[in-house]
């Protein structure tokens, strides 16, 4: 910028305009002409340096890992090339919403039903945890019923949980959607808790001078302290329900893409499971970058 | 001036005896013992202690965020329970709501005081109001982050101002701004006491700054166990000027009266154990 704002200068100053008197000009860019800013900003030619410095690394990540594999599976006959993958993946995408009955769906279709599920889970679970966090972080008797709780139920595999969603619903599709609210639950109810036991004590004096009702501390002093620890919460569920919705669907079956998976391999399909693990990771992905862009809304600085 | 004062409630605060204990893990402890303390309407009183004696205890005390052990703590003949928005506060780090504009933030304490009175567009005008008195009208949309630490306590002020609140607490208000910011504010202040005639009650470490505000100063002892060693009439005519007080032999007089307490009499003495 400074270096712009330098050659703006020069070259509205007559042709012998001294080195000396350009360097006191870019050092006190206020002095120059009020149009001199949008014309260093119009010549400022395009910032390449940053933009190979942002997309060439992970360019040559996912070309090392392209070489690799097409290394290792130069000569193999049971684990497919890259281009065999790819050849498998274009067929898939070429029609990814096709329907020929319950066992045979387009991707498409499997990579929806399993979100759904997810979303109908990890919905639940935001209605249940939210508010569950909110009291255990504002009643401490509350936190201490429920603590032992929590701390023994969390750690628990997800799968563990699956069994018990078969035996109370008795049918496939509301014990996977149990299986995916049980294990998103905990992530926001920690998280809420604790954010609200951080509330600084300065903003609670606040309340407590302006003689705030409860609704207004509520809905101006604690909601919005808390919703940045809040969604980190919800990011960790979002993750940890799409970390698990594969592995329920393939024990419960049904479209999704966990079962998709489970499927191909009975196929011995291995293109399509190799297809499958980027789909369920760029999926997790763009949940993740959603959910960052949606913290990002709601932060605020001090 | 002084007469003036007289004729209004002699004891608006009035604090009697007042004793206060913490107990903290470490056992008991004792941070103010027998503080007799009583403030006219429309007076100005700082507290001022070095750090730890228990000034900014005495003002939470006041405010209501604590509860004495014992004594007694009267704002208007009523017995002081709790906080209220008739002692409004201005904290030491602005406290404002860094999610809520400056307007909204003024507008929060407006809205609990007088939405049962006025309507919507009273209480904006309220609010404006208050922002314009503190010379801040400009940065009613802007949030606290975009607005400099001077600023930010100015809508403090603002805010408690904006109350209409019977007495003005200030908890070293000015303590984390430059030495010119500090200045022009306490020039500021100095005005919207003179207009608004508040009561006001501020702890402050800055000798000069309680020497150009008060009229009376109460000087604390080092702690535990502190209490008001002396209260200290500050008889300068109103209105004041810096600038001329910086050679007036009653302005040198007293600050001298306060350095003598602060660093001869009770001079400051680091425990390791604290």
């Amino acid at each position: 910028m400074v270096a712009a704002v330098f050659h703006t200068a020069l070259d509205q100053g007559p042709a012998t305009t001294s080195a000396v008197e350009a360097a006191r000009v870019s050092a006190m860019p206020t002095q120059a002409t009020p149009t001199a800013p949008q014309q260093a900003t119009a010549r400022t030619p395009f910032d390449w340096r940053s933009m190979w410095l942002a997309v060439l690394p992970p360019i040559i990540g996912i070309a090392l890992l392209l070489a690799i594999w097409a290394l290792l599976t130069m000569n193999s006959t049971t684990f497919p090339s890259p281009k065999e993958t790819f050849d498998a993946a274009a067929k898939l995408f070429a029609d990814p919403f096709y329907d020929k009955g319950p066992n045979d769906q387009g991707i498409g279709w499997n990579v929806l039903y399993s979100l759904q599920r997810v979303a109908i889970g990890f919905g639940m679970a935001a209605a249940v945890g939210i508010p569950m966090g909110f009291m255990l972080g504002r009643f401490t008797f509350l936190n201490r019923v429920v603590n032992p709780l929590v701390s023994l139920l969390r750690p628990v595999s997800p799968l563990a949980w699956l069994p018990i969603g078969l035996l109370v619903f008795q049918a496939a599709n509301p014990a996977a959607i149990w299986t995916i609210f049980i294990c998103s639950i905990w992530p926001m109810i920690i998280n809420t808790a604790v954010g609200v036991q951080r509330v600084p004590q300065d903003y609670l004096n606040v309340a407590r001078v302006l003689n705030l009702s409860e609704w207004k501390i509520i809905t101006r002093i604690l909601f919005p302290a808390v919703l940045p620890y809040m969604l980190t919460g919800v990011r960790l569920s979002v993750g940890t329900a799409w970390l698990v919705i594969v592995a329920a669907e393939m024990l419960t079956g049904g479209v999704g893409i966990g079962f998709w998976v489970w499927d191909e391999w009975n196929n011995l399909n291995v293109k399509h499971i190799i297809v499958a693990i980027f789909v369920i990771g760029i999926v997790g992905l763009l949940l993740e970058q959603l959910l960052v862009t949606i913290a990002k809304r709601f932060s605020y600085d001090d | 001036m002084t007469t003036d004062r007289q004729d209004r409630v002699p004891e608006f605060i009035k604090i009697e005896n007042l004793e206060m204990v913490f107990e903290t893990k470490k056992g008991r402890f004792h941070a103010l013992r027998e503080i007799n303390l009583g403030v006219a309407q429309g007076e100005f009183v700082t507290l001022i202690g070095h750090s730890g004696c228990g000034k900014s205890t005495l003002l939470n005390l006041i405010a209501g965020l604590l509860n004495a052990s014992s004594g007694v703590l009267l704002c208007d003949r009523r017995e002081i329970a709790a906080p209220g928005p008739e002692r409004a506060v201005v904290f030491q780090n602005h406290s404002l709501l860094p999610w809520l504009t400056c307007a909204e933030n003024v507008f929060l304490a407006v809205e609990r005081v007088f939405a049962a009175t006025e309507g919507k567009a009273q209480l904006k005008a309220r609010t404006q109001a208050a922002l314009e008195l503190v010379g801040m009208g400009h940065a009613s949309a802007k949030r606290p982050h975009e607005i400099s630490g001077g600023m930010k306590q100015r809508v403090g002020i603002a805010r408690a101002l904006a109350m209409e609140p019977k007495v003005l607490l200030m908890d070293e208000p000015f303590g984390a701004l430059d030495a010119l910011t500090r200045a022009h504010l306490q020039d500021e202040l100095l005005k919207i006491v003179a207009r608004t005639r508040s009561t006001v009650v501020m702890v402050t470490h800055d000798v000069d700054e309680a020497v150009l505000l008060s009229d009376r100063i109460a000087m604390m002892s080092n702690g535990p166990a502190a209490t008001i060693g002396e209260i200290l009439p500050i008889t300068l005519p109103r209105p004041r000027n810096r600038v001329a007080l910086a050679e007036d032999p009653t302005y040198v007089h007293c600050r001298k009266e306060v350095l003598d307490f602060l660093y001869t009499r009770h001079g400051h003495v680091e425990k390791v154990a604290a």
